[in-house]
């Protein structure tokens, strides 16, 4: 089995932005089938926190390990295992949808099985399939984006806002996602300002202040 | 394992980067036209007297060549960092630098190639002798590989610019006269009745370096535009 370090460890992490604090002393530990909540207001840095666990920004003190490897020393064992879904939606929006998640398969580490149209449907997008992202609505966009996590097998979520823009149908549907997840092993670190609740498990909650 | 899943992510990039542009012909058209525009006005504006323009021709081709790719330059990442493809290319389990390389493959092949193919009717159209069109082609498909190999150090440091255009042109352009003076040369020599292997082995050279290393410059400077 796993050793007895965590999956994921967050230790003493602090961002600063210019001269501002964003948020210092952020320490937390992850494994399968875990989550925390990112909370805090506007502008307090949840974003840059989700964005240092992926490695795109760096710290100013403070260091997260991925199963025991410091992801700034070498970040291959977090990317092969990690889905991210940021602010920005990454879609391509003169891409339809089916081309945009045969690309992220492409790209991808470990592809599931499950047919592309599948996951759309199940995302709600069933009938847009091919036509281009461009014309649909942004929560349309938001499930284009939140359908790559079921392309590839990632045991790492992290998901920034991923309710923004969806419908309540929408919502239920990434509750439903993230507890198959968590369910089957995974790990999710996610912001959100409305309360997510994931039966059968806890979900932490991390303030920034 | 990444080097499995290595040249299926290489050649999908290349790929969907050739789709989308497939989608957006109007702006691919831009530098092609530019440089055809630039090149046709010569004759126009200076002289038509044909001996005259033979001496002008090598330069002014190369010249319009490398402004048309400084043209095209800015959109290499620009797109790809504004919707946050990206920030999933870089989050990928493979290495940047292998990602970059693709990029800049796509992006030459879109804007590289259409000029290598224009170029020897250019060079008519400015009575440059047969005999020199081959070697302008070749120091073409030497020299524009280089030019946007270096063009993507210079788009990946400034694309989390707001206005970067003006910088973009300082940061390169002095990278890029080594390229224009080989590449004239040469085809002056050529047009002269000598050989030019000597300045095509240089721009070879210049192409080996510049895929070596830019990718890797690349790709650091992107992960700072990021941050």
């Amino acid at each position: 089995m796993e050793s007895r370090n965590p999956a994921l460890s967050v230790t003493a992490l602090a961002s600063s932005r210019g001269e501002r604090q964003l948020f210092e002393d952020i320490s937390f530990d992850l494994d399968e089938g875990q989550a925390v909540q990112v909370h805090g207001v506007n502008g307090s840095g949840k974003t840059t926190l989700l964005r240092i666990l992926c490695g795109l920004t760096l710290p100013s003190a403070g260091f997260v390990m991925w199963r025991g490897t410091d992801i700034d020393g070498d970040p291959g064992p977090l990317r092969s295992e990690l889905a991210y879904v940021g602010h920005a939606d990454g879609v391509k929006l003169e891409l339809t949808p089916t081309e945009n998640l045969h690309f992220t398969r492409a790209l991808g580490e470990n592809p599931t099985g499950q047919e592309i149209s599948r996951i759309l449907a199940r995302l709600g997008l069933a009938g847009q399939e091919h036509v281009l992202t461009r014309s649909l609505s942004a929560g349309q966009r938001r499930r284009v984006a939140l359908a790559r996590l079921l392309v590839t097998r990632a045991v790492l979520w992290i998901l920034d806002e991923p309710f923004t823009a969806l419908d309540r149908k929408g919502g239920d549907t990434v509750q439903s996602m993230l507890t198959e997840h968590l369910s089957g092993g995974g790990i999710a670190v996610f912001s959100s300002h409305q309360p997510v609740s994931v039966p059968g498990h806890t979900v932490r909650g991390v303030e920034l202040t | 394992m990444p080097s499995t899943r290595l040249l299926p992510a290489f050649v999908m990039l290349v790929r969907r980067d050739l789709l989308l542009a497939s989608r957006h012909r109007s702006e691919l058209a831009n530098p092609l036209l530019f440089f055809v525009l630039v090149v046709s006005l010569f004759p126009l504006g200076v002289s038509p007297d044909s001996a005259f323009l033979n001496t002008l021709a090598p330069g002014v081709v190369w010249v319009a060549a490398l402004l048309a790719t400084l043209l095209a330059l800015d959109n290499l990442f620009r797109s790809d960092f504004d919707d946050g493809s990206l920030e999933q290319l870089l989050v990928s389990p493979h290495p940047t630098t292998v990602l970059v390389l693709a990029k800049v493959l796509a992006h030459w092949l879109l804007t590289g190639l259409p000029l290598l193919v224009v170029a020897p009717v250019l060079g008519l159209l400015l009575s440059m002798p047969a005999a020199a069109l081959g070697t302008l082609m070749a120091t073409l498909a030497l020299g524009t590989p280089t030019l946007s190999l270096v063009g993507a150090i210079g788009v990946a440091l400034t694309v989390g610019l707001r206005r970067g255009g003006a910088l973009l042109s300082l940061l390169v352009l002095p990278l890029y006269i080594p390229v224009l003076i080989f590449g004239a040369n040469a085809v002056d020599a050529a047009a002269a009745g000598l050989p030019a292997a000597g300045q095509l082995y240089v721009l070879g050279a210049l192409l080996a370096l510049a895929a070596a290393l830019a990718p890797l410059a690349a790709a650091a400077a992107l992960r700072i535009s990021v941050n």
